[in-house]
């Protein structure tokens, strides 16, 4: 929508250099910004008459392994009473993604971010709470990204039947 | 497997160290208050198996008496590696996994996938399919209504509603057996369309089935609507306020229950909404007792407009045309080089979406349940993500229980209607 | 089943209301006839265990309409649902704090082997952990399933041997 690129140019008026790249894709329109400018561009959003972005929609995490910047957080935000969400795109390297946290604005960034990180790996600087909530407390390594395997059990066929079995641990009763 | 005596049956012969008590004590500071550690206020764990709380949840609670002081919910337990393990099969194969994400609203999560993949295809979708998407996922929301309510109620005390909406899912259930030979999973919401048109038993059947639940909901709101120990547990507890909904991004019932008007049906029409005529239920006191009565009002308003589509049901395909995304019928493969051709495709290494990335929301019976699709050309998704309702409103448990009664706790958990495969997924 | 009361018969002989069996069969027909299950519904599954538990698939013409939430109380623990890493040494605790005698049954695909999920996150089969003595296929496995998973195990109990070796 065209409107949806007027408001997404808006942003890039008022924080020239902080924008990236604006991406228009089936008629969503994405910006890609800086991770250090995201909680300004956030309050801008939220507080501009024309954008009145007053709710965070969605909050997920993509790994591009191996192309570097390697982490990306996507936010979808969008206004209740204009009816018009945009999304933003935050990207991250590798050896040591940390982006800010949007708790400071939303307090539902809370479990989303957390989930972010218990998969990635990504660290959000001023999130509360930062543990793992899906996988047990001790896990190691993020599931979530490229180059964590599967984790997947073999098909039993006859030739390798013993094998497989030997390895599930039954309990010993 | 047989017993034998020597088997460890007394809990109290399983060591439990002291250290790790004291461990566990120490990891909390910071999240319960301060008077904890001093025994002034009772820790307490619901834990993950526990009657009320639908589902595998874990609940660390901190009691000054019986009042709530801190109610921190711990998830996890169902976590499944569904959006892992879609990224490892195709788009085709991937779909029978969102069925088993919310397991109540299992056709509606299959639409909210199917049309993350249309809109990246640019699918085209018969106006057939668009209707018999709408009945689907409007049974689909009286399902799990029904179920909500079935649980809801049992945990506030009352048994017999439980009995009565379970039979009343029967009916429901019958029905998608009758489309696709599954109960349940049917996974019969696909890319393009539907997997197959309807059979001839399905239009009585939903014809007798609308003639039936109005008269069934009349009778649960004559047992619950004015009953006065429902309304004391109800009424005034688990206030939501206006600020609250936006802060903690709630949609859906709690949105509604508090006066915030948002319905995805109606904001961004999917599928074909903008063709029915429907109300939105909507209350301002923000309690359970209001999100109660939306959602009966909601399973109203979904058999009305299960009866606008019934009646103009049109003619046609039941699915796309476009062969590179959906299969042809077994009938030509006999006869037409290019129906094999293309079923050899989708079949050995299925379909590839164009590169790009979507966001798709769909209102599900919880609230908004989104879809986050990211395709770089192959045949595998990158990277599929579900903005579940369950895992945003979970969070919020805190908030909406602080400073009421442990039963009120669990009247609060039932009315948050939440699921646990759809907040672990 | 070898417990029964003929009374035609027994009026004919003349014996009346006497009936011979074994101690092991009666305690096996006591113990199946109103096995209480332990609540532990998990996931999909505990939806259809419900729906069997309701009206219309009845579980209580077999003794077990009454659920228990405490583990001390019940003596079957029907394994309903995907049982997550997280999950099984809370599964094992529960099992652990059942009094004997006691039987799992494994209902649905995922606890059986997995089931659709082949991941880091769940266990392949929930008999990595407790053992198991009747499984029932099925994603979810209609109710009709379940309840013929149930007497199945009937079957299995009734054979046991408590006292004679």
């Amino acid at each position: 929508m065209s409107d949806l690129l007027s408001l997404a140019r808006k942003i890039d008026d008022r924080f020239p250099e902080v924008v990236q790249e604006i991406v228009e894709f089936r008629g969503d329109v994405t910006v890609e910004i800086n991770r250090s400018a995201l909680i300004e561009v956030c309050t801008f959003c939220r507080d501009d008459e024309t954008l009145q972005m007053n709710r965070l929609s969605s909050l997920s995490g993509v790994d591009y392994w191996p192309e570097e910047p390697r982490f990306a957080v996507h936010y979808v935000l969008h206004s209740l009473a204009l009816n018009h969400e945009l999304r933003l795109k935050v990207y991250a390297p590798g050896d040591h993604p940390v982006v800010p946290s949007l708790t400071a604005l939303w307090h539902g960034a809370d479990w989303p971010e957390r989930e972010v990180y218990d998969m990635f790996g990504i660290t959000f600087e001023g999130h509360p709470n930062l543990r793992r909530i899906l996988m047990p407390h001790d896990w190691t390594g993020y599931p979530q990204r490229k180059d964590y395997p599967l984790g997947y059990e073999e098909v039993e066929f006859t030739f390798n039947f013993e094998r497989v079995q030997s390895k599930k641990p039954f309990p010993r009763e | 497997m047989t017993l034998t005596p020597d088997d460890l049956t007394h809990a109290t012969e399983i060591e439990s160290d002291h250290e790790t008590v004291e461990l566990a004590l120490e990891e909390l500071r910071g999240r319960v208050t301060d008077r904890a550690f001093t025994g002034e206020t009772l820790l307490l764990n619901m834990g993950p198996q526990h009657p009320s709380t639908h589902g595998v949840l874990r609940v660390l609670l901190e009691l000054e008496g019986e009042t709530v002081i801190t109610a921190q919910p711990e998830i996890g337990y169902l976590h499944t590696g569904i959006e892992k393990n879609m990224e490892a099969k195709t788009y085709e194969k991937a779909l029978v996994m969102t069925d088993r994400m919310d397991y109540l609203n299992n056709l509606g999560n299959n639409l909210t996938y199917c049309l993350a993949i249309e809109k990246i295809a640019e699918l085209d979708v018969p106006p057939r399919a668009q209707y018999m998407r709408v009945i689907l996922a409007e049974l689909q929301r009286i399902s799990s209504h029904l179920v909500w309510l079935a649980t809801h109620i049992l945990d506030l005390g009352a048994t017999s509603v439980m009995l009565y909406c379970f039979r009343d899912r029967e009916h429901i259930v019958d029905m998608f057996e009758m489309l696709s030979g599954q109960r349940m999973m049917t996974s019969y919401i696909r890319p393009g369309g539907l997997w197959r048109d309807l059979t001839e038993d399905f239009l009585p059947a939903l014809r007798k089935y609308l003639d039936y639940q109005p008269k069934k909901l009349d009778d649960y709101e004559r047992l619950l609507d004015n009953n006065p120990i429902f309304l004391e547990r109800t009424k005034g507890v688990g206030v939501v306020t206006q600020e609250m909904v936006l802060d903690w991004g709630m949609t859906g019932q709690m949105a509604r229950g508090s006066g915030i008007n948002y319905d995805i049906r109606k904001a961004s029409p999917y599928t074909g909404y903008e063709r029915f005529e429907f109300d939105v239920p909507l209350r301002t006191e923000g309690d359970v007792y209001a999100r109660y009565i939306i959602r009966i009002e909601e399973m109203r308003q979904s058999l009305r407009i299960i009866r606008q589509a019934m009646d103009n049901l049109p003619d046609g395909p039941f699915r796309s045309n476009n062969r590179k995304y959906v299969p042809p019928p077994r009938s030509e493969l006999g006869t037409s080089m290019e129906a094999v051709i293309h079923h050899f495709k989708l079949w050995t290494e299925g379909y590839s979406l164009p590169p790009g990335e979507v966001y798709v929301r769909t209102e599900s019976p919880k609230g908004e349940l989104g879809v986050y699709l990211v395709s770089d050309g192959g045949p595998k998704p990158h990277r599929v993500h579900f903005r579940t309702p369950s895992f945003w409103h979970l969070q919020t448990l805190g908030e909406v229980s602080k400073g009421y009664l442990v039963a009120d706790l669990v009247a609060v958990l039932g009315s948050i209607d939440f699921t646990l495969g759809d907040c672990d997924r | 089943m070898g417990v029964g009361v003929n009374t035609s018969q027994e009026s004919k002989t003349g014996a009346f209301g006497v009936v011979t069996t074994t101690l092991d069969q009666m305690i096996n027909w006591g113990r199946t006839r109103a096995m209480w299950p332990m609540l532990f519904g998990l996931a999909c599954c505990a939806i259809e265990m419900m729906s069997a538990q309701a009206s219309h698939y009845d579980m209580s013409r077999f003794g077990m309409e009454l659920m228990r939430a405490s583990p001390r109380q019940s003596d079957l623990m029907i394994v309903a649902g995907r049982v997550s890493r997280k999950m099984a040494p809370v599964l094992r605790r529960l099992y652990d704090q059942m009094p004997a005698p006691k039987w799992v049954l494994a209902m649905g695909d995922c606890c059986s082997c997995g089931g659709v999920f082949n991941n880091y996150a769940i266990l392949q089969g929930v008999d990595e952990v407790v053992p198991v003595d009747v499984y029932v296929a099925g994603c979810p496995p209609r109710p009709e399933q379940l309840m013929h998973g149930i007497q199945l195990l009937h079957e299995k109990i009734m054979k046991e041997k408590v006292f004679s070796k």
